[in-house]
């Protein structure tokens, strides 16, 4: 491995020179591991819906982590990554569909202790019926843990993301994990060009002095396994304690705002910002909501594009502003339950011009006509439908 | 439009300022009612609240407690010096976070769990934090704002707390004995006489004999000082 050099957090995120790669979205997602000094990779190895965390056990047998454990189950690795970022590491993990879902009680309580991990989240399906095809109705499941959760379009973003996220999540003022999600398959399997930093440059590493609970070294008494003592006296105190508790973890999710901006470029992108419709998308969808503007141009058709990068904290003020011109606002997904769909309608006071849809799961692809045929109908173009024999 | 975070009491269950558009201070600059001025003007409008409203009162948290380096020492002495110059005013420390079941002595320490007892029981009216881990201090900061009107100040080594009245960020010994300049000043201005005296003792606190000190006076960690029946330490790290 070469010999990497620690550089100031802003240096390596916004004026590293960069290399142009042509990777997979999981090997972005190591490489971005590889330069953020990570401590601790913990993975327990579902049915690979991606070869993330093998990609990082070979960079750590390369001597850029300095442990790498496998947990006996989600859950125990969730566990896990709690015990050793409270211990001061800096950790990350990766998993997806139903792995998730099992850590997932684990991932929840992340925020409320004040966590600063960063998890990639490779999205697949949720059994039954058993399948390991990617579709992204987890990200639903993420939406209300109090998690920061990014949603990656391709593999710059990937590698983008995942960097910056770690700098993100040890802010004092943000000291919760973050999530970066994206398609498994579409993006995890496929490559794209990624302009990376240079691979012998690192974060510095994590200060765990520099946060807003007391760090646990774990075993100088006072030893607390947990660091508060449960709030469930059944008085009105305890109640509010958990319930200012809560809040601080939501605000804290809010403060993680202004880094998106500073780090990303903020929670959202717009194409064509003077557009009558737009397609909102996050993810891959977004991929493809953007060839659909492109299919649009060349008719001659006036269509935009917002793409949604942070789905927590949710850009609501972005997203009324971006569409506050807008006739018809255009959701495809790769899920079922439409999770997008049902923020941008809440975001926007008038609702009724959200078209919920295209959406497609259980693996099938997202094809650009399916988002045009909705285009034509919000601007009333009638197109026929033909039969090739 | 930002909240103004003003004393409450807010109500039964306050909204966080973060929640209604309140942002932390860019350095060099502090919170006054969840807008951002400047660090002076902030620190005059704490100074009169210290200086003016009943029962002011500091409560320094683990970080300036515990001496745990050089600068946490220097913190806490620069707090006592500031202490000394705000009139009748009182240290209640919060040492530790655990909540104290089944009772705290709101006279003894603020619990982060409970902080308007200890504001409530005392007829505080101005209180500064100081020292109190970001997290905590919110949550407390957040529950006075909702049941008390205790005019609330955050001396914060990090980014600030949106949650309180004034909040000074990026406070240090320095920055804290720069503040008590201003409160001494501002103090000149209202024309109130005070000769610079250390608070008085916490009548609460149990006084601390190290001579009789006992492995039972560790409570539920002694199991932690003595080794189990039969076990023998030879060694240790």
């Amino acid at each position: 491995m070469p010999e990497q050099r620690v550089v100031d957090a802003d240096y390596l995120l916004l004026e590293a020179p960069r290399e142009r790669k042509f990777i997979t979205g999981a090997q972005a997602m190591a490489e971005a591991v590889k330069r953020a000094n990570v401590d601790i990779a913990i993975a327990y190895p579902i049915t690979p819906q991606s070869e993330v965390m093998h990609l990082v056990g070979d960079i750590w047998a390369q001597g850029y982590l300095k442990d790498y454990y496998r947990a006996e189950e989600e859950y125990g690795a969730m566990s896990a990554i709690a015990g050793a970022v409270r211990g001061g590491a800096r950790a990350f993990s990766a998993t997806s569909g139903p792995g998730l879902l099992r850590g997932l009680e684990a991932i929840a309580s992340w925020p409320g202790h004040r966590i600063p991990a960063v998890l990639g989240v490779l999205t697949r399906v949720v059994n039954a019926p058993l399948s390991i095809q990617p579709d992204n109705v987890e990200i639903a499941y993420l939406l209300h843990s109090g998690v920061v959760v990014l949603h990656a379009e391709n593999q710059q973003d990937v590698f983008d993301f995942t960097l910056a996220s770690f700098v993100i999540s040890e802010k004092v003022d943000v000291y919760i994990p973050i999530a970066v999600c994206t398609e498994g398959f579409f993006v995890t399997h496929a490559k794209g060009y990624v302009n990376m930093t240079p691979e012998d440059m690192k974060l510095p590493p994590r200060d765990p002095y520099k946060a807003p609970v007391p760090p646990t070294d774990c075993e100088i008494p006072p030893a607390r396994i947990q660091r508060d003592a449960p709030v469930q006296k059944s008085n009105f105190m305890s109640y509010l304690i958990h319930a200012v508790w809560q809040q601080e973890v939501w605000s804290s999710n809010i403060r993680a705002m202004k880094y998106i901006y500073k780090y990303l470029g903020g929670p959202i992108e717009v194409v064509n910002p003077e557009a009558e419709v737009f397609v909102v998308a996050s993810g891959c969808a977004a991929a493809q909501g953007r060839e659909a503007v492109r299919y649009a141009q060349l008719e001659g058709l006036n269509v935009g594009l917002v793409k949604v990068k942070s789905i927590r904290p949710f850009p609501e003020k972005e997203i009324r502003q971006a569409l506050s011109r807008a006739k018809a606002v255009i959701v495809p997904e790769h899920n079922i339950v439409g999770w997008l769909a049902k923020e941008v309608k809440a975001a926007i006071p008038n609702s009724d011009i959200v078209v919920g849809g295209p959406r497609v799961y259980g693996g099938m692809t997202l094809p650009v006509e399916l988002i045009m045929e909705k285009i034509y109908n919000a601007l009333g173009i009638k197109k026929e439908k033909k039969v090739v024999v | 439009m930002p909240m103004e975070v003003l004393p409450g009491p807010a109500g039964y269950i306050p909204t966080p300022a973060a929640f209604e558009g309140v942002e932390l201070p860019p350095p060099g600059k502090a919170l006054l009612y969840g807008k951002i001025v400047d660090e002076g003007t902030a620190m005059r409008e704490a100074a009169k609240a210290m200086l003016t409203r009943r029962n002011p009162t500091i409560f320094p948290g683990p970080l300036v407690l515990w001496g745990w380096n050089a600068g946490a020492m220097e913190k806490a002495k620069a707090v006592l010096e500031l202490a000394m110059e705000i009139p009748n005013c009182r240290i209640i420390p919060m040492p530790d976070y655990r909540p104290k079941y089944p009772k705290i002595d709101p006279e003894a320490e603020i619990n982060p769990n409970h902080p308007n007892l200890t504001i409530l029981h005392n007829k505080i009216e101005a209180c500064i934090f100081v020292g109190v881990h970001c997290h905590y201090a919110n949550l407390s900061l957040r529950m006075i704002r909702a049941g008390t009107n205790c005019f609330t100040i955050a001396l914060c080594a990090e980014m600030g707390h949106e949650d309180a009245m004034v909040s000074l960020r990026d406070q240090h010994a320095e920055e804290i004995r720069r503040f008590k300049d201003v409160l001494v000043q501002v103090r000149e201005e209202l024309g109130i006489k005070w000769e610079p005296k250390l608070p008085p003792e916490n009548p609460s606190l149990p006084k601390e004999e190290y001579q009789t000190l006992s492995v039972l006076d560790y409570g539920e960690y002694s199991y932690l000082l003595i080794p189990r029946r039969g076990e023998q330490v030879t060694e240790s790290e």
